[in-house]
């Protein structure tokens, strides 16, 4: 061969290796996984990331992605820190062909930290069970997506819960109930549906913060002996948990009146506490178990060719794993949702994905098809409803698993709603936003 | 029930018993401050490292007393590591520059401490129920776990061993020397290095029983390390140089925390016991700035 053949062939190999380059990137979603896996709140930030990691690897693995676009992701450590959550959104929100898809902040803090950028950036939020409430109503957060359950939607369920173990709604009259809250933001969210739901049924509620880290609570539990309630509301996070658990046991309160909400209801919540846990009870909105058909595609495309996020594998099935499984569920179907109106096999924008999640419909078929059945609630989110769920499980503790002791429990959204409505209404007078027309 | 003023005993002596909790951390800063004069930022890492390190090996099948040994032995080494890499380079530096090293000390000792062990809370069982004593709740009605007692019987013990340790032995009179002015104290021939040596692995003991007692009621996990935040407006009232006054303070910030947030809490809003300890260090700031059993220092101008 001349040296000039050398050179054309060299040409034409690097033009094809680059234009195959080019089409591997143009074939692939990029998803920013801004999460932590150090510091005090790792457990619950490496086991939600590692399950919605693993699913996206399952679906690499399994199906080649999503109508053969392939998953991407970059991990970035917030340390559930505002201002580093912001940093990372920042770093790769314009990472990939399209940039970020969506971005999950695992933090009601760096949500609202995230709240006016991604929207100007038409990237959106996805904040799963956390984050701000009122951003369900669609019409005034079109690129926040408070997914499945807010803390208002689960709250309601929670006093229902009582209502049922007191043998009616009806019941609840004269009864005590302590909300024993982490003194932040996150805390303070649920008190309003707390207090207008003391009114409607005629319990009385007692506030009582706990300040942060929450790793002495003493005086907190003195004070509820004092008040004898009939039931405690936990809503804690980190090592408040397992204190409260430890110093409930300590002035003789039973466990098994004592409810968490979800981010006080997870393994890591309770193995700290020891035998002082055994029939602590939780709410949920996803469920444990490794029996799942998903979770065993994960064990053997994923974990079965040595990939997968878990160090720990007996990890793999708790809570936050499991709750990170449906995150990463509701994110390919949004992908994939929206791929089906911007073009099948497509990488999709941010935009694009934002009209992916606020059409998604994920029923029990579907939930089937995907082996989630029992794992999540079938979900249909709209214009109006960036929920799109809104049921809750009940879980207690036997000292060694969750048990599930209640079937989807659904909120009440005659209370929800209209305080919706009206602090998103409030917010969109402060920001000068004219709501959308949802009709 | 008792009535209130049996409830009022009851905070108070509550609060004290968790006064006690804190005076355990406490100490360990003392001990470093009487050796080196400075405010080690790491201590709550090393409460961290040590409780992780013992739970860890626990989990892993080894007895109790000999995971205590290792974890005891690991300290040590820790100690003598600390003072070799970390202050032997820094003797005569400013006091602000050994404090400086600490804050990295406590980074890479929670790095390590998760490298190593990985980032997940661990239950942890010491053999002692975290019940009220019914005995004395029939009685008085008020309910005081027995763990508490047993954390200040060990706080009373190891200040007794420790009182003796630094007012009996030559290395406790060097210790003193070595704070005033270490370039005074080379000169008269104490051996600074082993000094600091033997203070930072005996630091590491009381952060081993601190982190035992700490992690068997809120569980092995990275938030022990901000226990150190409850030590230090004890340190602030009792003084940085003494033991006496990490106790005496202990039981102060305790007591009174318990009772502002059960008595003047529901007044303000509650969750009033994160401030105010600090409130009241600096209240006695103001009278007394060297603590309550803290030495005055008179400079020469």
């Amino acid at each position: 061969m001349k040296p000039s053949k050398y050179l054309a062939a060299g040409v034409a190999l690097a033009a094809a290796v680059l234009a195959g380059g080019a089409l591997a990137q143009a074939k692939e979603q990029f998803i920013p996984a801004n999460g932590y896996w150090v510091g005090p709140y790792a457990p619950g930030g490496s086991g939600f990331f590692g399950g919605m990691l693993d699913y996206f690897q399952l679906l690499n693995e399994r199906d080649g992605g999503i109508n053969g676009v392939k998953l991407t992701w970059e991990k970035c450590e917030t340390e559930y820190n505002n201002a580093r959550g912001v940093e990372c959104y920042e770093r790769l929100k314009a990472k990939g062909s399209t940039g970020a898809t969506v971005i999950h902040p695992l933090s009601t803090g760096i949500t609202y930290s995230l709240l006016e950028k991604a929207p100007a950036d038409k990237i959106p939020l996805i904040s799963m069970g956390y984050g701000r409430t009122d951003a369900a109503d669609g019409r005034v957060f079109p690129y926040v997506f408070p997914l499945i359950t807010t803390y208002w939607s689960q709250n309601t369920a929670k006093i229902k819960f009582i209502g049922m173990r007191e043998g009616g709604m009806d019941k609840l009259k004269g009864k005590k109930i302590v909300n024993l809250y982490h003194d932040s933001a996150y805390g303070k969210e649920t008190i309003p549906v707390l207090d207008a739901q003391a009114k409607k049924y005629g319990f009385t509620v007692t506030h009582i913060p706990v300040p942060h880290p929450g790793n002495e609570q003493q005086s907190q539990w003195l004070q509820i002996r004092q008040i004898r309630p009939d039931w405690v509301i936990l809503r804690g996070w980190g090592v408040m948990n397992p204190t409260a658990i430890k110093a409930a046991q300590r002035v003789g309160f039973p466990r098994n009146k004592m409810l968490g909400v979800w981010w006080s209801g997870a393994e890591e919540d309770v193995i700290p506490a020891g035998d002082a846990a055994k029939g602590y009870i939780a709410a949920g909105f996803n469920l444990p178990g490794t029996s799942f058909p998903v979770v065993q595609a994960i064990m053997k495309n994923v974990y079965g060719k040595g990939k997968g996020e878990m160090e720990d594998r007996s990890r793999i099935g708790s809570i936050y794993y499991t709750r990170g499984l449906v995150a990463g569920i509701v994110t390919a179907e949004a992908i994939r949702t929206a791929q089906e109106k911007y073009g099948k096999g497509k990488p999709i924008t941010g935009e694009q994905m934002r009209w992916g999640i606020e059409n998604l419909n994920i029923d029990e078929k579907r939930l089937k098809e995907l082996g989630a059945v029992g794992l999540m609630q079938p979900l249909k989110v709209t214009c109006m409803d960036h929920e799109g769920g809104g049921a809750v499980k009940f879980l207690q503790w036997d000292g060694a698993k969750w048990n599930v002791i209640t079937d989807w429990i659904a909120s009440d959204q005659s209370i929800v709603r209209p305080m919706i409505e009206e602090s998103a209404a409030k917010y969109a007078k402060e920001k000068g936003i004219t709501p959308r027309d949802c009709k | 029930m008792g009535g209130p003023v049996s409830f009022f005993f009851e905070v108070l002596f509550s609060g004290l018993l968790a006064g006690v909790m804190y005076s355990l951390v406490a100490l360990g800063f003392v001990l470093i401050y009487k050796a080196s004069g400075v405010f080690n930022f790491a201590q709550g890492a090393m409460v961290f490292f040590a409780a992780l390190t013992f739970v860890s090996l626990v989990e892993r099948g080894v007895n109790f007393w000999l995971a205590m040994a290792i974890t005891l032995a690991v300290m040590i080494v820790l100690g003598v590591l600390t003072e070799r890499v970390v202050l032997r380079p820094l003797i005569n530096q400013p006091q602000i520059t050994l404090f400086m090293a600490t804050i990295g000390l406590a980074f890479f000792l929670e790095g390590l401490s998760q490298g190593i062990w990985g980032s997940q809370p661990h239950g942890l069982d010491i053999g002692i129920r975290d019940e009220p004593m019914e005995w004395l709740a029939e009685r008085t009605g008020m309910f005081l776990s027995q763990f508490d007692l047993f954390a200040a019987a060990i706080a009373a013990v190891l200040v007794t061993v420790l009182a003796l340790f630094f007012q009996r032995t030559r290395i406790g009179r060097a210790l003193r020397a070595v704070a005033d002015d270490h370039q005074a104290a080379l000169a008269v021939g104490i051996p600074l290095k082993q000094i600091w040596a033997i203070v930072w692995a005996v630091a590491g003991f009381v952060a081993l029983v601190a982190g035992l007692l700490w992690g068997a009621r809120t569980g092995v996990q990275f938030a022990l390390t901000f226990v150190a935040l409850k030590a230090l407006p004890v340190l602030i009232l009792g003084g940085f140089e003494s033991i006496a006054g990490a106790i005496v303070g202990g039981l102060i910030i305790g007591a009174s925390e318990k009772l502002a947030e059960v008595y003047l809490g529901p007044y303000v809003g509650g969750g009033i016991e994160s401030w105010f300890p600090y409130v009241l260090a600096l209240a006695f700031l103001l009278i007394r700035p060297e603590g309550l059993f803290g030495e005055k220092h008179i400079d020469r101008v």
